[in-house]
């Protein structure tokens, strides 16, 4: 099978990601739309490594997932004691660290 | 570019459907309000790529997949959500910054045209940075096996590195989200009003 439409998608995936990354305010959307990038890359690996016929793009991928599993731990972490010190706090209202 | 030779298969088809519950899944959690409904569509987004992966012969990837962000992650998300009762409507972000959403777009086109044009040159190409990798073939009939020894011969360092990463993400974690003993943010010291701020400080 082809791999370019393949590609294709995970580049839309990762833009649409990135869109609502910098649209949306709610910190927990912003995160969920980083694993949608995360997943784009994934898919591109994926493809890359069966186009490349080398098994190197899927042990990438399986070290992304772990490194996103881990940052969305400490991320909601985060987030949850943002949320209890400020309620209904969106990502432009953290602006406590600005210089 | 884009070579459109298609002979229907069964294996389009899949392609297709899950692509389009990928995309579909992808609009959802960037346009819908409640982030209740914005967990459900990465849901579907993941699992439609779980789809392609065992589409590409990627079997061991998609079971991880399913069960580690499906399964564990967006469970996660939603634990959190329900935590906090956020399963509001976020005020309308147009009203204040009538910019972000075109400057948004913009960015947004900008990328997916330089993704593009990155990845299908370089699927054009034999080998994408020059030299061929050192990982390995696949084997679609052994792909755990495959992906086990690799990562665990050459990968070993990185491997252990992750174990690492884990455990100190869990104790951050513990550390982060215990209870805290001081009560709310005291809005005299951190104001919500911007222009207040340094008299107070000062």
């Amino acid at each position: 099978m082809n791999q370019q439409p393949t590609l294709i998608l995970g580049a839309l995936i990762f833009a649409i990601g990135a869109v609502g990354l910098l649209v949306r305010r709610n910190p927990l959307v912003m995160f969920m739309c980083v694993e949608l990038m995360l997943n784009a890359v994934n898919l591109t690996f994926v493809s890359f490594s069966r186009s490349l016929n080398d098994v190197g793009g899927q042990v990438v991928v399986f070290f992304v997932l772990v490194v996103a599993a881990a940052e969305v731990v400490v991320g909601l972490a985060i987030i949850l004691s943002i949320m209890r010190r400020r309620p209904n706090a969106t990502a432009d209202d953290l602006t406590m660290l600005k210089g | 570019m884009l070579a459109v030779s298609f002979s229907f298969g069964i294996e389009q088809a899949v392609w297709v459907v899950a692509s389009i519950i990928c995309l579909l899944g992808a609009v959802g959690v960037v346009a819908l309000r409640n982030p209740v409904h914005n967990a459900l569509s990465l849901v579907a987004t993941l699992f439609g790529v779980a789809v392609i992966f065992i589409a590409q012969g990627a079997y061991f990837l998609a079971a991880i997949q399913v069960m580690v962000y499906a399964g564990a992650i967006v469970v996660l998300f939603l634990f959190v959500i329900m935590l906090l009762g956020v399963d509001r409507t976020e005020e309308d972000i147009a009203e204040q910054n009538w910019w972000r959403r075109p400057l948004a777009g913009l960015v947004g086109a900008g990328l997916l045209g330089g993704v593009l044009i990155a990845v299908l040159l370089a699927s054009n190409a034999k080998t994408v940075t020059g030299k061929p990798s050192t990982s390995g073939a696949l084997d679609p009939s052994d792909d755990i096996g495959t992906i086990g020894r690799v990562l665990f011969t050459r990968y070993i360092w990185a491997f252990e590195i992750t174990a690492v990463l884990l455990t100190v993400a869990v104790i951050g974690a513990v550390v982060l989200a215990r209870k805290q003993t001081r009560g709310p943010i005291d809005l005299a010291e951190f104001p919500l009003d911007e222009p207040e701020a340094e008299e107070v400080a000062l």
